[in-house]
C-alpha cells in the first residue's frame, strides 16, 4: 500500500528513465539521506562515529569499487585492499610533498595514482579469465604488500615503516590528524561517499556500464556485438581501482590515522569481497547493505555479552566473530545468492503488490 | 647493476655448488608441500568444479586436532586414525550444509561458500585448540628426526631425515591417488564427475557420495601436509599463508591437470628460493617469496592462459 505505483504514468522516454521511476523510492532515500546529513551528525556518539558511521561508508566505497569490477565487468579480483594502499600511500605523499594541497583534493587525486596501479595489473585480464585472473590480481596484493614495506620513499624513510596521518587544514578547520574531530571527518566522508556513488551509478547506466555487463554477461558474445574488449575491461580497471584508491586514501587519513603494511594484507581483500558479495554483485545498493552488516556485526557481538552480563573473554568473543562472520556468508550465500540487494528488491516487489497476491 | 643481475647470481651458484644445492633441496621440500596442498584442489575442482579455498585451513585443522589429541594422552597411532574421523567427519558436514544447497550457483559463490568455511574453521579452531605455536609430534609418530650429511664437492648438505620422510611420503601419497584414480571404481567415478556432470548422473554414479568421498580424501591429504608441514615449522594458524601458495601451483600447472600440480609445486617451490636467495636477499631487501610464486604464475598465464598442462580453454557463444 505505502508502495503502490498506480497512477504513476510515465509520458515521456526521460521520465521513464530517471534515475527513481518510482516516487517512494525517492522519498525513502531522501529520508537516507536526511539521516544521514543532518541526523546522524547531529546524535551519534564518538564510539558510533567512530566504530560505526565512517568505517561504513569507506567500507561501502570500497566494496562499490570492487563491485564495479566484479559485478558489473565480471572480472574477479582479490587484489582489493592492495589498491586502497596504493591509494592510502599516494595521498600520503601528495600531502607530505604539497603541504599546500587541499586534502580532499589530494584524497580525489590520490585515486589516479591506483587507477593507473590497476590498469598496469588489469593487462592480463585482455588473456586471463576468471579464477586464473584472480591469480592476476593476487600477485598485485601480494607484491604491493611487499613494495609498501620495501620501498622507504613511500612512507618517507621513517624508522617505524609506517605512515602516520599529519594534521590536515581545509578552510581552517582540521580534517585529517590527530587533531580533527570525528564529526568534520564524517562529514568528508560522507560528500565523497555521496559523489562517488551519484557518478558510479551514472557510469553504471551509461554507455560504459552497459558495456561492461555485456563483458561480464559473456566476453566473446560482447565482441561479437561490436564492443572493444579491452577498452570495457581496462576502463573497468581504471574506475573500479580509483573508486578503491579514494576509499584507501579515506581509510587512512579520515579513519585510522596510521596505517602499517600489513593493513593492506589479503584479510581486507576478502572483507571487502564478503560486503561486496553479501550485498549483492552487480549492485550499488548491495555495498551500502553489506557494509552495514560486515561492519555492524562485530560491533554488535562485541557489546552483546557484556550488555548480557555473559563473562567471555575478549579473545574468545574474537574468535566467536570469525566464526559468526564465517558461517553467516555461507547462509546468506544459500538463502540469497545475489544478495542482500536482491532481498531487498524482492521485498518491494511485494510491498508494491501489496495486499493482492498477484 | 646489469653485473649484479645477470652475471654475478650465476657465478656464485657455480663456485659454491654445494650450497646452491641446499637452496635446491630445500626448495624442493617446500614444493613438495604446494604440491600436496594443489593436489587437494585439483581433486575437489576436478570433481566438483568448486574452487575449494579451504584446503590450506584444512591442514592446519587437521594437524591441530591430531596435536590436540595427543595433548589429551591419546596414543600417536591412534591419534592419526582418529583425526581421520574427524575429517571424514567434516567432508560429511561440508557436503550436507554448504555443498548440497548450493549445487548449479556460480562458481564464485562457491568460492565464497568456501571462503566462509574457512572463516569458520579459523574461528572454531581457535576455540578449541587456542592460537598459539604447537609442536608437531613427530617423535610419538616415529618420524626420524636426525640429519644426513653428505659431502659433494667438498662441500656439505644438510638433509633433514623429516624432510626425507614427507618427500618419500608426499611421493606414495601421489602414487596411490594416481592408482585409485585410474584403476579403481571409485576413482573413474570421480573422472567422469569432472569430465560431465550430467552424464555421470544419468549412469548412475552418485554426486553425493563422490562429494563426500573427494573431501575426504582432500582431508587425509591436508592430514599429510600438516603432518610434514607441522613438523618443519610447527603447527599454528600461520600455516594457512601456505594456501595462498597453492594458487599459484595450481594457475601455473592448471586447474583440471595432477601432474600439473606436482610439476608445478616443485618448479615454485625451486625457483622461488633460487631468486629468494640469489637475486631477492641481495638486490631487492628480502622476503621475495611472499610474491614471487604469484609473479611467475602470471607471467606464464599471460603466455599459455590454461596454465602449463591445463586443458585448452574453448569458448563458444
Amino acid at each position: 500500500m505505502l508502495y503502490r505505483t498506480a497512477g504513476q504514468f510515465k509520458t515521456s522516454y526521460q521520465a521513464d528513465q530517471a534515475l527513481f521511476p518510482v516516487r517512494q523510492d525517492a522519498v525513502l532515500l531522501g529520508v537516507v539521506l536526511l539521516f544521514a546529513w543532518v541526523i546522524f551528525p547531529l546524535t551519534a556518539s564518538e564510539f558510533a562515529f567512530q566504530t560505526l558511521l565512517i568505517p561504513i561508508l569507506i567500507y561501502s566505497l570500497a566494496a562499490l569499487g570492487l563491485n564495479l569490477l566484479t559485478g558489473y565487468a565480471g572480472q574477479l579480483s582479490l587484489g582489493t585492499a592492495a589498491f586502497m594502499g596504493v591509494g592510502a600511500y599516494a595521498c600520503y605523499k601528495l600531502v607530505t610533498l604539497m603541504p599546500w594541497l587541499n586534502p580532499v583534493v589530494a584524497i580525489l587525486f590520490s585515486g589516479a595514482f591506483s587507477a593507473g596501479v590497476g590498469v598496469a595489473f588489469g593487462i592480463p585480464s585482455l588473456r586471463i579469465k576468471g579464477f586464473y585472473l584472480a591469480i592476476a590480481t593476487l600477485a598485485a596484493q601480494f607484491f604491493l604488500v611487499w613494495l609498501f614495506e620495501k620501498w622507504g620513499w613511500l612512507y618517507n624513510y621513517n624508522a617505524s615503516g609506517a605512515i602516520q596521518v599529519p594534521n590536515l587544514e581545509m578552510f581552517g578547520v582540521y580534517v585529517a590528524g590527530p587533531q580533527a574531530s570525528s564529526v568534520v571527518q564524517y562529514f568528508v566522508v560522507l560528500a565523497v561517499v555521496t559523489l562517488m556513488t551519484l557518478v558510479c551509478i551514472n557510469l553504471t547506466r551509461g554507455n560504459l556500464g552497459r558495456s561492461w555487463k555485456a563483458t561480464r554477461d559473456m566476453d566473446i558474445a560482447a565482441e561479437l556485438i561490436g564492443i572493444n574488449l579491452m577498452r570495457s575491461k581496462l576502463t573497468a580497471f581504471a574506475v573500479s581501482s580509483y573508486v578503491v584508491g579514494v576509499a584507501g586514501a579515506l581509510f587512512v587519513f579520515m579513519w585510522r590515522g596510521a596505517a602499517e603494511p600489513n593493513l593492506f594484507d589479503i584479510p581486507l581483500s576478502f572483507r571487502i569481497l564478503f560486503i561486496a558479495i553479501i550485498g549483492g554483485l552487480g549492485s550499488i545498493l548491495g555495498n551500502y547493505l553489506g557494509a552495514i552488516l560486515i561492519v555492524g556485526l562485530p560491533v554488535l557481538l562485541n557489546t552483546l555479552p557484556e550488555a548480557l552480563g555473559l563473562p567471555i573473554s575478549s579473545a574468545t568473543v574474537e574468535h566467536l566473530n570469525i566464526m559468526i562472520v564465517g558461517s553467516l556468508i555461507v547462509f546468506f550465500l544459500i538463502i540469497e545468492p545475489h544478495g542482500l540487494a536482491r532481498l531487498w528488491a524482492l521485498i518491494r516487489e511485494k510491498l508494491i503488490i501489496w495486499p493482492f497476491p498477484h | 647493476m646489469l653485473n649484479e643481475i645477470f652475471i654475478k647470481p650465476f657465478v656464485d651458484m657455480v663456485e659454491a655448488p654445494d650450497f646452491l644445492m641446499q637452496v635446491l633441496w630445500e626448495g624442493l621440500v617446500s614444493g613438495i608441500l604446494y604440491a600436496l596442498i594443489a593436489l587437494g584442489f585439483v581433486l575437489i575442482y576436478r570433481s566438483s568444479r568448486i574452487f575449494n579455498f579451504a584446503q590450506g585451513i584444512m591442514v592446519v585443522f587437521a594437524a591441530l586436532t591430531l596435536v590436540g589429541l595427543h595433548a589429551m594422552g591419546v596414543p600417536a597411532w591412534i591419534c592419526v586414525v582418529l583425526t581421520l574421523g574427524v575429517m571424514f567427519v567434516l567432508a560429511v558436514t561440508i557436503e550436507r550444509v554448504v555443498l548440497r544447497p548450493l549445487v548449479g550457483q556460480p562458481d564464485i559463490i562457491l568460492f565464497m561458500a568456501t571462503i566462509g568455511i574457512t572463516l569458520f574453521l579459523i574461528g572454531f579452531g581457535e576455540i578449541i585448540f587456542g592460537g598459539e605455536n604447537k609442536v608437531m609430534i613427530t617423535e610419538q609418530l616415529g618420524i626420524p628426526t636426525d640429519s644426513v650429511l653428505l659431502e659433494p664437492w667438498g662441500g656439505l648438505l644438510i638433509l633433514e631425515q623429516k624432510d626425507i620422510t614427507a618427500v618419500a611420503v608426499a611421493a606414495l601419497l601421489v602414487v596411490a591417488l594416481l592408482v585409485f584414480l585410474n584403476k579403481t571404481r571409485m576413482g573413474r567415478a570421480i573422472r567422469a564427475l569432472g569430465d560431465d556432470h550430467q552424464a555421470a548422473l544419468s549412469v548412475g554414479i552418485s554426486l553425493q557420495t563422490i562429494w563426500v568421498l573427494v573431501w575426504f580424501i582432500a582431508g587425509i591429504i591436508a592430514l599429510v601436509t600438516g603432518i610434514a608441514w607441522g613438523a618443519r615449522a610447527g603447527v599454528s594458524f600461520a600455516l594457512e599463508v601456505i594456501a595462498y601458495k597453492a594458487l599459484p601451483v595450481l594457475m601455473l600447472g592448471g586447474l583440471e591437470s595432477i601432474t600439473g600440480a606436482i610439476v608445478g609445486g616443485l618448479m615454485i617451490g625451486m625457483l622461488e628460493k633460487l631468486f629468494e636467495i640469489y637475486w631477492g636477499q641481495p638486490l631487492l631487501g628480502g622476503n621475495t617469496e611472499t610474491w614471487f610464486a604469484f609473479v611467475l604464475a602470471l607471467i606464464v598465464l599471460l603466455f599459455r592462459p590454461q596454465g602449463l598442462f591445463g586443458e585448452r580453454i574453448i569458448e563458444r557463444v
